[in-house]
């Protein structure tokens, strides 16, 4: 693969918890940006929001965090970070996106030398059709954030079922622009499996098998993680992205 | 009610398992927890059957590969097995004879198990020794039903609702099997979300009489990862990585099964059933 552009694929996301279809996205997107026939995948970086964020039904991020470990022991490719996770209130994603950018060059630059900027790996954010639609939603995205993140890094959107995040660029002027830097692959399989429904299944005492690792599976009962209590967890909390007024980047 | 007053339920799946996939696997957990709801069953083992090569279906590899990567599938599974029975036979063998063999022997274990805590004499033909006596054996005559004791489990086929409806293709099933799966065994359907499987059972006299016997398992959330789907992604050097367990796609790389080659064996072939059919009219 000489010639390509080195990229690296993050995905922010609850992961509460991680799933196979959660895997599933860097297994397609790396085989979808392979085929552009323009770059070449180096690495994949999971990275599990942090609990200020305010969402129902989040558990620790410690719990995310582990699970996570333990589904990507196998993958030769792909790792979980924590920073985001560290972080003493909730990261907008274009922070997450900027830190591991920095992060990547550095490692890059000093390993080799003289450094080639070409060289330099890429970072563009994953994933899925639902992701498209988040940027509607007023006030939970500020507009240079959303520039910086599709227009200066990039974005590799997986769809899935009936979601058209084709209609979600269309509708968006700042999407449709930038419409070059978004990558979108097509999910064949149709699999509506979600943490979602793995959380009520878990809840109702039903199987959760072979839709998550089965060492993450063993996990959650040692920890008896995702119950009634949990789900309420953050029930009258607002969205922290809502709430937070940053003021500088 | 006790666990005594349940009713046992052994789950057997029967098809080309080309490669095994996810889904295959979950349809087995979601019949469990199906059945296990009602209070009235407790499932106590299932099984995978891969179909003998002599199925002729098109793309369909070998016996030896699907059964080995169905084993590799199944080893975290504590209730989950293979067997190889059906895939040993040298002609294609009718799902009612399957369902037949299985009865036996879940039949013969039971009696084992009672005998031994009578301590009888026990007659220990071994299934070992019964798979040798070949396919044409009495075991195999649908007269030869033997009414079980009354805590042997009862078998059920566990398939999609496309098998259900597959019932309704001409000579692709004889009448009388499709009477005694569902008449004297009974089935466990996984109907996707969306369709309408009633329906169906109401609009064909044979499954309607024994609605009781057929068990519709909802499967609310989409989940159609098709063999078909995996081995065109693996035609195209794509990945498969999480549609089915890791130790199965270590396996096909390994052997490199899955190519463009061999989604055309059996292209000229007739369908074994279509053609044993068509010809005894």
């Amino acid at each position: 693969m000489a010639g390509r552009i080195p990229l690296v694929l993050l995905a922010c996301g609850s992961f509460n918890p991680i799933t196979h279809q959660h895997m599933r996205l860097f297994e397609l997107a790396r085989d979808h940006m392979h085929q552009t026939g323009l770059y070449r995948v180096v690495g994949g970086i999971v990275s599990p929001v942090g609990d200020d964020y305010g969402k129902q039904g989040l558990v620790a991020s410690k719990h995310r965090l582990a699970m996570a470990r333990l589904a990507l022991q196998s993958s030769d490719w792909v790792s979980v970070d924590d920073w985001e996770s560290q972080q003493e209130d909730w990261t907008e994603t274009v922070v997450t996106m900027r830190y591991h950018n920095d992060r990547i060059a550095a490692q890059y630059h000093s390993s080799k030398d003289p450094p080639t900027v070409s060289d330099v790996p890429q970072l563009k954010l994953l994933c899925g059709a639902d992701f498209m639609d988040t940027f509607k939603v007023p006030d939970l995205w500020r507009d240079d954030h959303v520039e910086e993140v599709v227009g200066r890094f990039g974005l590799v959107c997986v769809s899935r079922g009936s979601l058209q995040p084709d209609r979600a660029i269309h509708e968006s002027d700042l999407l449709s622009r930038h419409r070059q830097r978004i990558f979108l692959v097509r999910e064949w399989v149709h699999n509506e499996i979600s943490a979602t429904e793995v959380r009520r299944a878990l809840r109702r005492g039903q199987s959760v098998k072979y839709l998550l690792p089965d060492s993450v599976i063993d996990y959650i009962r040692e920890h008896n993680l995702y119950t009634q209590d949990s789900e309420i967890k953050n029930k009258d909390v607002k969205l922290r992205p809502l709430t937070k007024q940053t003021i500088q980047d | 009610m006790s666990s005594q007053e349940k009713t046992k339920v052994v789950l057997l799946a029967c098809g080309s398992f080309n490669p095994i996939t996810n889904m295959h696997l979950r349809m087995f957990e979601l019949a469990r927890d199906h059945l296990e709801d009602t209070g009235r069953y407790r499932v106590v083992k299932g099984i995978i059957s891969p179909v003998g090569d002599g199925y002729k279906k098109k793309g369909l590899i070998e016996a030896c590969h699907r059964l080995e990567m169905a084993r590799l599938a199944t080893l975290n599974s504590d209730w989950i097995t293979v067997d190889d029975w059906e895939s040993q036979q040298l002609e294609w063998v009718e799902t009612a004879k399957v369902v037949r063999w299985e009865h036996l022997e879940i039949m013969h274990h039971a009696e084992h198990i009672s005998s031994e805590n009578n301590n009888d004499e026990v007659d220990t033909v071994r299934c070992g020794k019964r798979r040798k006596l070949g396919q044409n054996t009495i075991i195999c005559q649908s007269s030869s039903y033997i009414n079980p004791k009354e805590d042997t489990p009862h078998l059920n086929l566990l398939c999609g609702a496309d098998v259900l409806e597959s019932f309704g293709v001409p000579n692709l099933w004889k009448p009388e099997d499709i009477e005694e799966i569902v008449g004297r065994y009974g089935v466990a359907c996984i109907t996707r979300y969306g369709s309408d499987p009633e329906k169906f059972i109401n609009q064909s006299d044979v499954l309607y009489k024994h609605r009781k016997n057929i068990h519709m398992v909802r499967e609310w959330v989409t989940n159609e990862i098709s063999a078909t789907h995996v081995r065109r992604a693996l035609r195209r050097g794509q990945s498969v990585r999480y549609l089915l367990p890791d130790p199965v796609v270590r396996y096909i790389q390994e052997h490199s099964l899955y190519s463009a080659e061999s989604e055309q064996k059996n292209a000229d072939a007739v369908l074994a059933p279509l053609q044993r059919y068509t010809s005894t009219n």
